[in-house]
């Protein structure tokens, strides 16, 4: 039954998302159920999104991120440093983008060359890179920004949030490059068995550098969202998100062992994170008890889609 | 003479197709007893049936006269049988010691609670290393050190010391070396003198009528005959495992012109697993490369395609080429349709379609964007020229039998219009209507001026599609054949060639 192991893998992350909403629906139908409501949830996931969208091109190729969350930290840090000291905005935000790139450059060259797994070689950058930001920052927020910064994380085009622009435009772009694109199906097919890659032409090591790199890129996104929403630039700003970010992508249904995944996936699991969080805040629960029935629900959707694959497989 | 296992009418199929036909077959005590047959014949359905691995369709087992039935390889633990494996049961970072005793071990109590008896298991290995006059192998040291062959002892040294009267073992001289197969035999030798029945699948026949008391041929599921060594000649046991008429196996060969044209010069490769290999293949060629497994001949077809890293000089049309990894040997028209097509081949999660298309991309993408229309239509094209049977192009590789997952590799090189098809073993694993259809394309492509380097070790088949068989031996070619004038018999003389020299 390859179809419906396949359509459980894809498409079960809908329903489960379905299933959260009637239920903080049926809950707070006044507060929750509500237009402006959604456009809180999508602008609350977007940082989430943006950094899940990057790791999972590191997911697909069997590898992981666990420094994307640092990154974001460290760039938001490095934007507002600049643009303070140099008063140019732009030039904040090109060092940003290209920190974070080079961060990722760096973590896949650790993965390919150095052949050191990916969990410990992101274990060992995000440490060093939450070290770098507490030493560049001096532990203290960066204040003082431009209010023209602030238009990244609070700004809004045609009634549209910018942030949340900015996550459509990342989706539209790498759903394209995924799935239409010649460097997309390398990513999928390293992923899935990196000797056949190989034995068909692939240059293994560009493929496994530059999903860190995008890794990278969107993390500098992210870092930078972060940064104009909070109007400073705080020293552990990052700290957490790479968890989440994970957990988006894991529960869109992308396979940790690599090779398969769906972008869409992707998006749905970082709502289900967004709409859980906002639905139980709304509902008053504790933020304390609201990380236990995260990790709860995380939990239970992994295990429903891997018990559905079983049961349609035999 | 005692009979100690007896199997009687077992039948055993995978998803429909027959594996073993109305098996009847006699062990006794003390015996080593040989179990020869082609690939795919059904000596190993038949020994993972006797160790419990596989139960079969109906049939009926006795161990000492009693009727058994094994649902896990521990119930034939328990009857005393054991199956020692190509690919060893050792937990490499463990012990020796602990390896022998793992999931048994012995404890001792100190203050009511229990800890393992390290000292107690080291001298019950002693003692059964000691059995068969074993001393160098150093309880103390993890099974990751120890050599092939030692850790081939320690495996048998596990069964022994699970009071296995009957040992398995499939193909254990593979790997070994001459004097290692030598030692091996001696124990083996002491083993039968102290009542422990063997049962020994093996090629190389030279071995078994060194060794072995009986033989069992097995042919395309069925038992051909059980013989005691001394009323069988050699040539006996191959015409009854090759057995019958080649005619309806093999299509009939085209009237093809092998080229005077040289397309690939081979000068002197050499690697870790060759050595000074050198060879021409003609254009329209088909250049068959036989021998035992392990002889190099894979190796040989890998380092031409770029997966391995050898020394020496490859010429394509006279002139020099360097070959480092298969994006280069793909630049050149030459490309491999690989032994394993799990591990090289195919990405099993993808499509028919995304597999077709890997190492084609290029050819169907404009400025990186991957034309559907052009994917499509290319693979459309492979799969009816090959008669790949798929529900969709978009069917992932992992539903599709053996035969049509080797066609997908096999489409997927077509693309680029093929010089040189280096295919190893392609017919492995796969049923013998999609066998002779892959038969069939190699026939096709050198009729249109591919060359192709065929490496198998299916003699039978190396010598009907070859117009010219090399035979390589301990990583050397030990000869060349002009399969016209040539035997299986001459293929295997050459392919035990040089043997420990």
């Amino acid at each position: 039954m390859a179809l419906s192991n396949g359509f459980i893998r894809k498409y079960g992350v809908i329903f489960g998302l379905f299933g959260i909403i009637v239920f903080f629906a049926i809950e707070s139908p006044s507060y929750f159920f509500t237009a402006s409501n959604f456009i809180l949830i999508s602008k609350q996931s977007s940082i989430n999104i943006l950094l899940a969208l990057g790791q999972m091109f590191v997911i697909l190729t069997a590898g992981i991120d666990l420094s994307d969350g640092a990154m974001a930290g460290f760039v938001g840090a490095v934007v507002a440093g600049t643009t303070v000291a140099t008063g140019n905005l732009f030039l904040g935000l090109i060092e940003g983008i290209a920190v974070g790139i080079g961060f990722g450059i760096v973590n896949g060259i650790i993965v390919a060359f150095a052949k050191i797994p990916a969990f410990i070689a992101t274990l060992a950058t995000m440490s060093a890179i939450t070290g770098m930001t507490l030493i560049y920052t001096h532990g203290e927020p960066i204040w003082n920004l431009p209010s023209s910064f602030d238009f990244i994380g609070q700004g809004s085009l045609l009634d549209i949030p910018f942030s949340i622009i900015l996550m459509g435009i990342a989706f539209v772009v790498v759903w394209i490059v995924l799935a239409r694109t010649k460097y997309g199906r390398h990513v999928y097919a390293v992923g899935g068995n990196i000797k056949a890659s190989r034995a068909a032409g692939i240059k293994i090591s560009s493929v496994l550098i530059s999903v860190y790199a995008i890794s990278g890129l969107l993390s500098a996104i992210a870092g930078i969202v972060l940064a104009s929403r909070l109007g400073t630039a705080e020293p552990t700003a990052g700290s957490g998100y790479e968890l989440d970010a994970i957990a988006a992508v894991v529960l869109g249904g992308t396979s940790l062992f690599g090779g398969e995944g769906w972008v869409v996936g992707t998006i749905i699991g970082g709502y289900i994170i967004a709409v859980l969080n906002n639905g139980m805040t709304i509902m008053n629960i504790s933020a304390y008890y609201q990380e236990v029935v995260k990790g709860i629900v995380i939990l239970l959707a992994v295990m429903l889609t891997s018990f559905g694959k079983k049961y349609w497989n035999e | 003479m005692t009979e100690i296992l007896k199997i009687k009418d077992v039948f055993k199929s995978f998803s429909g197709v027959t594996v073993l036909k109305d098996i009847n077959l006699s062990v006794q005590e003390g015996k080593l007893h040989a179990i020869v047959g082609e690939n795919g014949a059904g000596k190993s359905t038949l020994m993972k049936i006797i160790a419990g691995e596989l139960e079969p369709d109906s049939g009926e087992i006795y161990v000492n006269g009693k009727m058994v039935k094994f649902r896990s390889p521990i119930d034939a633990m328990q009857s005393g049988i054991s199956l020692i494996h190509q690919e060893f049961s050792l937990v490499p970072q463990l012990t020796v010691y602990e390896n022998i005793f793992l999931g048994r071990e012995i404890s001792k109590k100190f203050f009511k609670i229990s800890f393992v008896d390290k000292k107690a298991m080291k001298n019950a290995t002693h003692e059964v290393l000691k059995t068969f006059g074993i001393s160098d192998i150093d309880v103390d040291s993890k099974v990751k050190d120890l050599s092939v062959a030692n850790k081939q002892l320690t495996e048998i040294a596990k069964a022994l010391s699970t009071n296995s009267r009957i040992l398995i073992m499939d193909e254990p001289t593979a790997a070994l070396t001459l004097k290692e197969t030598k030692v091996l035999f001696d124990i083996l030798r002491k083993l039968e003198a102290q009542g422990v029945t063997i049962i020994f699948i093996s090629h190389r026949l030279e071995e078994i009528f060194e060794i072995a008391d009986v033989v069992t041929i097995l042919r395309n599921g069925e038992l051909v005959a059980t013989k005691k060594m001394n009323e069988v000649t050699m040539e006996q046991v191959v015409s009854m495992m090759v057995g019958r008429s080649m005619k309806n196996r093999f299509p009939e060969k085209p009237i093809h012109e092998v080229k005077n044209e040289i397309i690939l010069d081979v000068k002197n490769i050499s690697s870790d697993a060759f050595k000074n290999v050198s060879f021409s293949l003609h254009k329209g060629e088909i250049l068959g490369i036989a021998g035992l497994v392990g002889c190099g001949n894979t190796q040989v077809g890998e380092s031409i395609f770029g997966l391995r890293k050898f020394t020496g000089e490859l010429y394509l049309e006279s002139k020099p080429i360097s070959i480092s990894n298969p994006t280069d040997a793909i630049k050149n028209g030459i490309f491999l349709v690989p032994e394993d097509r799990h591990d090289l081949g195919l990405v099993l999660q993808l499509s028919v379609k995304e597999n077709h298309s890997l190492p084609n991309l290029d050819l169907f993408s404009n400025f990186g964007f991957v034309s559907a229309v052009k994917e499509k239509k290319s693979v459309r094209s492979s799969v009816s020229y090959l008669n790949t049977k798929i529900s969709s192009i978009n069917q992932r590789v992992d539903n599709l039998s053996g035969g049509n997952q080797q066609k997908v590799v096999l489409g997927k090189w077509l693309v680029r219009s093929p010089k040189i098809l280096i295919l190893d073993e392609p017919t492995r694993g796969i049923d013998v209507g999609a066998k002779y259809e892959i038969y069939k394309f190699i026939y096709d492509q050198v009729s249109k001026g591919v060359s192709i380097i065929y490496i198998s070790s299916e003699l039978i088949e190396v010598l009907n599609l070859s117009d010219r068989i090399l035979v390589m031996s301990e990583g050397r070619i030990s000869g060349e054949l002009d399969p016209a004038n040539s035997t299986q018999e001459d293929i295997l003389k050459l392919a035990v060639k040089g043997k420990g020299s």
